[in-house]
């Protein structure tokens, strides 16, 4: 035997030793031990040699490239296929045509000669000999390595079907396996000319198969022998509506079918029946690529039951099997796979990697691609030192795609297995909509999804992270309140409207992402889609991933409490605190990138700051919006409404005079009751603010800032027949105590005096509804605005005092724990509210009495903002803006 | 939309020392005093039909824009700023403050050169 180093592929260099003349004269098995030595390649470089050029093996080699691993190792792959690097997952489009050849290779001859890789395409892997570490190929060559990748994949499993293998080992003329470019191109080649096809396989390759031959005019028949389609992944019901769907498509469906035989034309049945069942390997050349095989040709099929098919051809998509021969004949231990260690080695041999679908880690063999994306991160990690503590602990399988033109999502369990085993179901068979998910000590551990999967994404998130589910299951399955996608961002036409607000169609953003902007917060500036009420970020997210088609860029800046500052809230708040940070300037100038301040971070920090330090925050009025400095809301001409307070939208005579007094004294154009119960006068010019508040002579309402803004009562039991609790005066007290609290979001509330919900506290950020027997139900998070939620129950109390005191401390809670512009209609379910009640309720974490005296400081805190028209805070705070245009410019009514 | 008379004058009263030199071709037109605007703030002045929003930033650099966004005719000097920026309070449009241009997709805004005079007035010098 003779040993080379690898010919072909770019050579690194005339200095680059071969082989010991020990190791020439060695058998493979007996080892010289200075084999066992480690050697390097030219310029101190390992030499590894990664036996698979398929999606495993390459992306494994570009993460480690990436990791600079150009300088550490020499690599060599070898590759059966005598091509580069294709898309394997992309055959079922190449085979029904939407897309070609070309489109489905990844890296091209002149990649791996780019980065200095040797590529032996066409030449297979037969031996390894890990004591003299060298694998052997089929064209005689022995190439040494310090470390070896075993990424050879799987191969076609062909089930034990007389006839299937001929004598030869070969398929019979007419039978096709689907795994490689070849198969592909052998059944376009040989499908042109025929009629009528049968797919052995009803999983999800066979239906692909089955679609992709209807292009080519074929009848097809889907044999499967399993009573499902898509076994797998589907239960019964499922695989049911899925079959009408692939019927309907004209895709004949055999379930439960079991081939007895192949039926073969020129006499060559008895002969073929020699053979059994068996694996094709892959390498055999032109398998059934045409009617004059040796094995006879197929001319159709018999059914366990005597029936027959005659069909034209037939592609056998029975499932695979992983290739672990090269790691059996060296010894190494095999169960499913080649079992491995969570770094990816073998748990024999430290210096083989394994990865893929041949490598089996816990138990688990994995078919799908994101697996293993994540397991070539590991082993780049590892085997570069970039990361030795790198650890692959298994992935979570989801899927979601489209089978025959029906969208699918399947993760985790197709059917309850234990008593317990929640199974929340939706089927409307006539629409083709099945939608089922299953729920073990409240976490989701699986979920079917069939016709509509619009709610997919938040499925494999609270699939993959453990998430806490909504007390409502039905949550789950439709969106009823939650901000949420309610079409795939796939199915979306070009023109479709997005963002409602700013007018942006799904085209704009996929055009922003096709020129480059890969992140979503990059895509919302770039376009303003969801830069409105923000109700479709949720579907902007979802196009802008699409779009980038698993590229989409992590924006890191999207955990950050605030653009300028690169921290998320918990450090920011940390660091405001040890720091002594007291003003939005001292923020910037600590903690900011080059000390950089930043317009669109200012209003955030300057309502942090004010929670943080309340009397003591030192107040920059430029860090203040408009709306703050002149404690009024701006209208579109650049004039102001002005809402005066009136707690649980109580007034009286003297109030509403005082208010019809001022309306008239200042031509106010508008005067109007708002949702809050209020009076709002609209259309003040900004030098009127101080006069038109003097002339009041009441309280801010505070209906311009992100604050605590008012709660709504009904008359409650003093006047109303059906009144259980007194809900006016506890509206008025909460909204007397709280009133202007500074927040990350608006907070609305309200107090109903029994169950009829007049005062709608079951869609406020807070809700108060009086029940029977003098008691009280407190409800968090609900949302009757952009969004549409009702609220969770947080607990229901005995005294008006105490809901007092829980409505504080859940205040206090979301005001230090929420995201900038986060309503607690999102943050209530963030949290989850067993996380909410457990902290606010019953003091799992020992904070309530710190978050009671830290709401009771801000309240002590609290100066009416009007009181400022007696001493304005700035130079020119009232001036107009606008001094040449004649304001109001908005109508008077 | 030019404003009657009665309202510029309003206006330009409110601004300290108005037009005190607009009569001399070619000298600068005061605008007002520094003092006339809180730091990192605008505030607006009327220069015959011309409306210029003047920003003091951090470091009382001044610089003065268009008081009118071209986007829908928010007030920018009741916008927020930095060092860079100033976001129109209305639909948060950014504008560079030296070059007017907009950074989120609106029609850039018209920049005037101002400059600071040793008696902390600010001066427009053109």
């Amino acid at each position: 035997m003779t040993i080379t180093e690898n010919v072909p592929g770019p050579s690194t260099g005339p200095e680059r030793p071969l082989a010991t003349p020990a190791s020439a004269t060695s058998a493979a098995g007996t080892v010289p031990a200075q084999r066992r030595e480690r050697r390097t390649a030219a310029g101190g470089r390992e030499r590894l040699v990664v036996v698979g050029n398929g999606m495993a093996g390459m992306r494994a080699v570009e993460e480690i490239l990436e990791r600079g691993g150009a300088d550490q190792f020499e690599v060599t792959v070898f590759g059966d296929e005598p091509y580069g690097n294709y898309n394997r997952i992309l055959l079922s489009n190449l085979l029904a045509g939407a897309e070609t050849e070309d489109e489905i290779f990844l890296n091209t001859p002149e990649w791996y000669a780019d980065n200095d890789i040797r590529l032996r395409a066409g030449v297979r892997i037969t031996g390894l000999d890990r004591y003299a570490r060298v694998v052997t190929a089929d064209d005689g060559t022995v190439t040494p390595y310090d470390k070896l990748i075993i990424a050879t994949g799987s191969r076609s499993f062909i089930p034990p079907i007389n006839g299937l293998i001929g004598a030869d080992g070969e398929l019979p003329g007419g039978v096709f396996a689907f795994r490689t470019i070849d198969d592909c191109r052998s059944m376009i080649g040989f499908a042109a000319e025929r009629r009528t096809a049968a797919v052995i396989g009803g999983g999800l390759l066979g239906l692909e198969a089955a679609r992709g031959l209807q292009t080519y005019g074929l009848a097809v028949h889907v044999i499967d022998a399993a009573p499902t389609l898509m076994n797998q992944q589907l239960c019964a019901e499922a695989g049911g509506i899925l079959r009408r769907g692939v019927e309907a498509l004209g895709i004949t469906v055999h379930p439960g079918a079991r081939t007895a035989r192949i039926l073969l034309a020129d006499g060559a049945q008895a002969e073929a029946e020699a053979g059994g069942g068996g694996e094709v390997g892959p390498g055999r050349g032109d398998r059934g690529a045409g009617p004059t095989h040796g094995g006879g040709r197929a001319v159709g099929l018999e059914f366990a039951d005597g029936t027959r098919l005659d069909v034209d051809m037939i592609v056998v998509a029975a499932g695979i099997r992983p290739n672990v021969d090269l790691g059996l004949r060296a010894g190494l231990t095999i169960e499913r796979g080649i079992v491995t260690d969570d770094q990816l080695r073998s748990v024999d041999d430290s210096d083989i990697y394994v990865v893929g679908e041949c490598a089996q880690h816990r138990g688990q063999v994995y078919g799908l691609v994101a697996p293993l994306w994540e397991q070539a991160t590991v082993l780049a990690e590892h085997i570069t030192g970039t990361n030795p503590d790198a650890a692959y602990h298994g992935s979570k399988i989801a899927t979601k795609l489209k089978v025959a033109g029906m969208a699918v999502a399947a993760m985790g369990l197709k059917d309850a297995e234990h008593p317990d085993d929640e199974v929340v179901r939706f089927v409307e068979p006539r629409r083709g909509v099945y939608k089922s998910v299953i729920i073990r000590d409240g976490k989701l551990v699986g979920a079917t999804l069939l016709g509509d999967t619009a709610r997919s994404a938040s499925h494999i998130e609270a699939f993959d992270r453990g998430l806490p589910l909504p007390e409502e299951r039905l949550q789950l399955l439709f969106d009823i309140g939650l901000p949420a996608a309610d079409v795939g961002a796939a199915e979306m036409a070009d023109d479709a409207q997005v963002c409602n607000c700013n007018g942006v169609s799904k085209g704009k953003i996929v055009a922003c992402v096709q020129g480059g902007v890969k992140s979503v917060p990059g895509v919302m500036n770039a376009t303003r889609a969801g830069k409105g009420c923000g109700s479709c970020k949720a579907l902007v997210k979802e196009i802008v991933e699409w779009a980038a088609g698993g590229e989409a860029e992590e924006d890191p800046s999207v955990s950050w409490y605030v653009p300028g500052v690169p921290l998320d809230k918990p450090a920011l708040l940390a660091a405001v605190r040890e720091r002594n940070l007291r003003s939005v300037s001292a923020v910037f100038a600590a903690l900011a990138p080059g000390g950089r301040e930043d317009a669109a971070s200012k209003m955030a920090l300057t309502s942090l700051l004010r929670i943080v330090w309340g009397g003591e925050f030192v107040d920059e009025r430029d860090g203040r919006f408009i709306n703050d400095r002149v404690h009024a809301n701006i209208q579109k001409d650049g004039t102001f409404s002005v809402v005066p307070m009136i707690a649980g939208g109580v007034t009286s005579p003297d109030e509403l005079r005082r208010i019809a007094e001022v309306a008239e004294k200042y031509d106010v154009p508008m005067v109007k009751i708002t949702g809050g119960q209020r009076i709002d006068l609209l259309g003040i010019r900004k030098e009127d603010l101080p006069k038109v508040w003097a002339d009041l002579a009441m309280p801010s309402g505070h209906a311009y800032g992100k604050s605590f803004r008012t709660v709504k009562t009904c008359v409650g039991k003093d006047f109303c027949r059906f009144g259980v609790g007194d809900s006016t005066a506890l509206g008025v007290a909460i909204e007397q105590r709280y009133h202007g609290l500074e927040s990350p979001g608006k907070l609305k509330l309200a107090v109903n005096g029994c169950p009829r919900n007049c005062a709608e506290g079951l869609i406020k950020d807070v809700g108060v509804v009086a029940i029977e027997g003098g008691r009280w139900e407190i409800y968090i998070g609900g949302a009757g605005g952009a969004h549409v939620r009702k609220g969770d129950l947080l607990a229901t109390v005995d005294s008006p005092d105490e809901v007092m005191t829980l409505t504080g401390r859940f205040l206090q809670y979301y005001r230090e724990n929420a995201r900038w512009l986060e309503r607690t209609y999102t943050f209530v379910p963030r949290v989850g509210i067993e996380k909410v009640r457990a902290v606010v309720v019953d003091d799992a974490d020992g904070i309530a009495s710190d978050l009671d005296a830290r709401v009771q400081e801000s309240i002590d805190a609290y100066v009416d903002p009007w009181l400022e028209r007696e001493a304005p805070a700035t130079p020119g705070q009232f001036r107009t803006a606008l001094p040449l245009i004649p304001l109001p410019q908005v109508p008077v009514r | 939309m030019t404003g009657p008379t009665a309202v510029t004058a309003t206006a330009t009263a409110t601004a300290s020392e108005p037009g005190s030199t607009a009569g001399h071709p070619g000298a600068p037109h005061r605008l007002g005093r520094l003092d006339d605007i809180p730091v990192g703030e605008a505030r607006t002045f009327a220069v015959g039909d011309q409306q210029i929003a003047v920003f003091r930033l951090r470091g009382d650099v001044v610089r003065a824009i268009d008081a009118v966004c071209p986007h829908a005719g928010g007030p920018i000097a009741d916008g927020q700023a930095d060092a860079d920026v100033v976001i129109c309070p209305l639909h948060l449009h950014v504008f560079d403050l030296a070059t007017g241009e907009s950074t989120s997709g609106a029609p850039p805004i018209g920049c005037h050169p101002v400059r600071l005079a040793p008696d902390g007035t600010i001066e427009l010098t053109r």
